[in-house]
């Protein structure tokens, strides 16, 4: 059975049955915006959703993630986290699962980190593909993730009545095994997944002026322009662009001592190359002052270095870095101005 | 694909957790440098080379990147020296003699001794450069028929400066080493060379070809120096450098220490010249 069929009245008695399974996190609405949260109330549940706030990298790689436990005196050094729980991402995006993959390229690249290697073990993907744009930000067709590329252990994608279940993985087919409510996928279901793919192609255009190739080419040609001055002029070095990004991945190292101030807890916590700073060293020197400089940085991890290292491009296509930013900075319009000067916007 | 069982195992231990390191001897080597000699748990030898840097421990204060000083030649414990900058390094500062401190490390690439050998060494060390320096002189001293002549340059904005007096007395006494001392502003006391250190490099007798020159100073010296030895005609990857940025993590992930896509505590601190100029315009110490 490589694809299954749960009709859409059964998705609720399917949620509680996940939910007994293992922790379960899914998205539903904050405000007029959405986020991801352990679910309480099956019925909260959303699945037409604009990119939640954070994505769930969140759940595998936390804000502020124990390293270790510390006693100062005698010197000890002791696990912070005894075990990892088993936990399911419900209802997660193409472009979501895409920047999982890319967190599991560079963690899994030695040295190994033993916290993120250890939460994703324990973690279940059940995504769920778009088939319309959620809005007007996303560049993922340009960047490839507007389609299931893999990632996850089942996919599920609307066909009406029904949601076709794509299973990718033995821990996704334990999932809806032995489940009354869920069969296997007819060839009239398949024909229906083949009639919503072939529509998506008519709703999901490239964004960006140039192919992925061309705008590497252009990275590695325009260090030096204008584009990021005039980047670096609007922007406020809030750092909102990487906190929201699915790929940044850059940290600080924090101690938190408990009240005898003789033992405490050593963390890891989200820091941002757009902080003043970031690259500064004791003796003063500031390795990437200003803010075109830092703002570069941030493209060009995405654009260009981890192309060159891991033949992978960090950018999901997301849009959360422009949807959040204060300064209006706008992902496609930057890429398209590089092109522009470059001469290859089509 | 990878491994699972390897993946299990890696998983069971974290890179985060440091050793501990038992401060053996501590003291003031000028009025704002520190000497620290320390032993590892069970006087394990921390088997760095030379250039290599750790990452040393404070609970409660987290953790700086700090340069070994000594030679993996000297065996027992290791070396650092200190200068006091910050909040961490002034918590280092107070620490004293039979004080603990946590030690990850060694980290990143050392300075290509391999390749070093039978070459004349051309070393140039300005202001607290001679700290990583001196780990590789001591290798080079201990290793001394691996090598060719050994000529030092050394620099300081004032002769208060100069670090490890008695042992670079020790130095300029040995007859297989060349030595050259020079201060930014002298005092009355001072007998010799008064200039940059890049004054000092026009006048050195060198074979290009067969010399590596090593450089280690504050950022705004590299380019400096750089420019004095190509026009001796030193071969771009025969000039290495050691460059100085905030390590936080030590595993090539943290992003701190980043130049461009170049992580420099996995992939440096050391450096040769030709990887240098394949910078794009974020590597301070290159020649614009």
């Amino acid at each position: 059975m490589k694809y299954a069929v749960i009709k859409k009245e059964n998705l609720n008695k399917w949620l509680e049955y996940l939910r007994k399974k293992a922790r379960l996190y899914a998205p539903r609405k904050k405000e007029n915006l959405f986020i991801f949260r352990p679910v309480k109330d099956v019925n909260e549940v959303i699945l037409k959703y604009i990119p939640t706030i954070l994505p769930p990298k969140k759940y595998y790689y936390p804000q502020k993630e124990k390293l270790f436990r510390f006693k100062i005196k005698p010197f000890k050094t002791s696990k912070a986290i005894k075990a990892f729980e088993e936990y399911i991402l419900f209802a997660v995006h193409t472009c979501d699962i895409a920047g999982i993959q890319c967190m599991d390229v560079v963690f899994r690249e030695g040295p190994e980190d033993p916290n993120y290697l250890n939460r994703k073990d324990k973690m279940t993907i059940i995504g769920i593909e778009c088939l319309e744009y959620c809005d007007k930000y996303a560049n993922c067709t340009s960047m490839g993730n507007h389609v299931p590329r893999g990632g996850y252990d089942l996919m599920m994608i609307d066909i009406g009545e029904k949601f076709i279940l794509h299973i990718n993985s033995g821990k996704g087919e334990k999932l809806i095994y032995g489940l009354a409510y869920i069969r296997e996928a007819n060839h009239k279901d398949m024909l229906e997944l083949e009639r919503v793919r072939e529509a998506k192609k008519k709703v999901f255009k490239e964004e960006f002026g140039a192919s992925l190739t061309k705008i590497y080419e252009t990275f590695d040609k325009h260090f030096d322009s204008e584009v990021w001055k005039d980047v670096g002029k609007r922007c406020v070095a809030c750092g909102n662009c990487t906190a929201v990004c699915p790929t940044c991945y850059c940290f600080d190292i924090m101690d938190e001592m408990d009240l005898s101030f003789n033992q405490g807890l050593r963390h890891r916590v989200w820091n941002s190359c757009q902080m003043d700073d970031f690259a500064k060293v004791a003796g003063g020197e500031d390795f990437r002052k200003g803010r075109d400089g830092r703002q570069r940085h941030r493209y060009y991890r995405k654009f260009k270095y981890p192309v060159d290292k891991f033949n992978r491009y960090f950018c999901t296509g997301c849009g959360r870095c422009t949807r959040t930013c204060m300064a209006q900075i706008n992902l496609v319009e930057t890429i398209n101005s590089l092109l522009a000067e470059e001469g290859e916007l089509r | 694909m990878i491994d699972r069982q390897i993946l299990l195992e890696k998983m069971k231990t974290s890179p985060y957790k440091p050793m501990k390191g038992k401060i053996i001897e501590a003291r003031m080597l000028t009025d704002k440098e520190k000497f620290f000699r320390i032993e590892l748990e069970g006087k394990i030898n921390l088997n760095h080379e030379p250039g290599q840097f750790v990452m040393v421990s404070i609970f409660g204060f987290t953790e700086a990147p700090i340069s070994v000083c000594s030679s993996p030649t000297d065996k027992g414990y290791f070396d650092l020296t200190v200068r006091n900058v910050g909040s961490f390094t002034d918590k280092l500062h107070k620490l004293r003699r039979g004080d603990i401190v946590g030690i990850r490390g060694p980290f990143g690439k050392g300075f290509p001794i391999d390749n070093m050998f039978g070459y004349d060494m051309l070393i140039v060390a300005g202001g607290l450069g001679i700290v990583p320096l001196r780990s590789l002189i001591r290798y080079i001293m201990h290793n001394k028929n691996d090598f060719g002549h050994m000529q030092i340059l050394l620099g300081c904005k004032t002769p208060e400066e100069f670090l490890f007096r008695g042992e670079t007395k020790e130095w300029m006494k040995r007859s297989e080493i060349k030595m050259n001392c020079t201060v930014d502003k002298a005092d009355p006391d001072w007998h010799g060379n008064v200039g940059l250190i890049t004054t000092l490099i026009p006048g050195v007798d060198i074979n290009p070809t067969r010399t590596y020159a090593v450089v280690v100073g504050p950022p705004i010296m590299y380019r400096f120096v750089i420019a004095e030895l190509l026009k001796k005609d030193i071969p771009d990857h025969q000039i290495i450098v050691s460059l100085e940025r905030r390590m936080r993590c030590g595993l090539g992930k943290c992003g701190h220490c980043q130049i461009e896509g170049v992580y420099v505590c996995q992939s440096g601190p050391v450096f040769n010249y030709s990887q240098l100029s394949n910078f794009k315009g974020e590597c301070h110490e290159k020649a614009a």
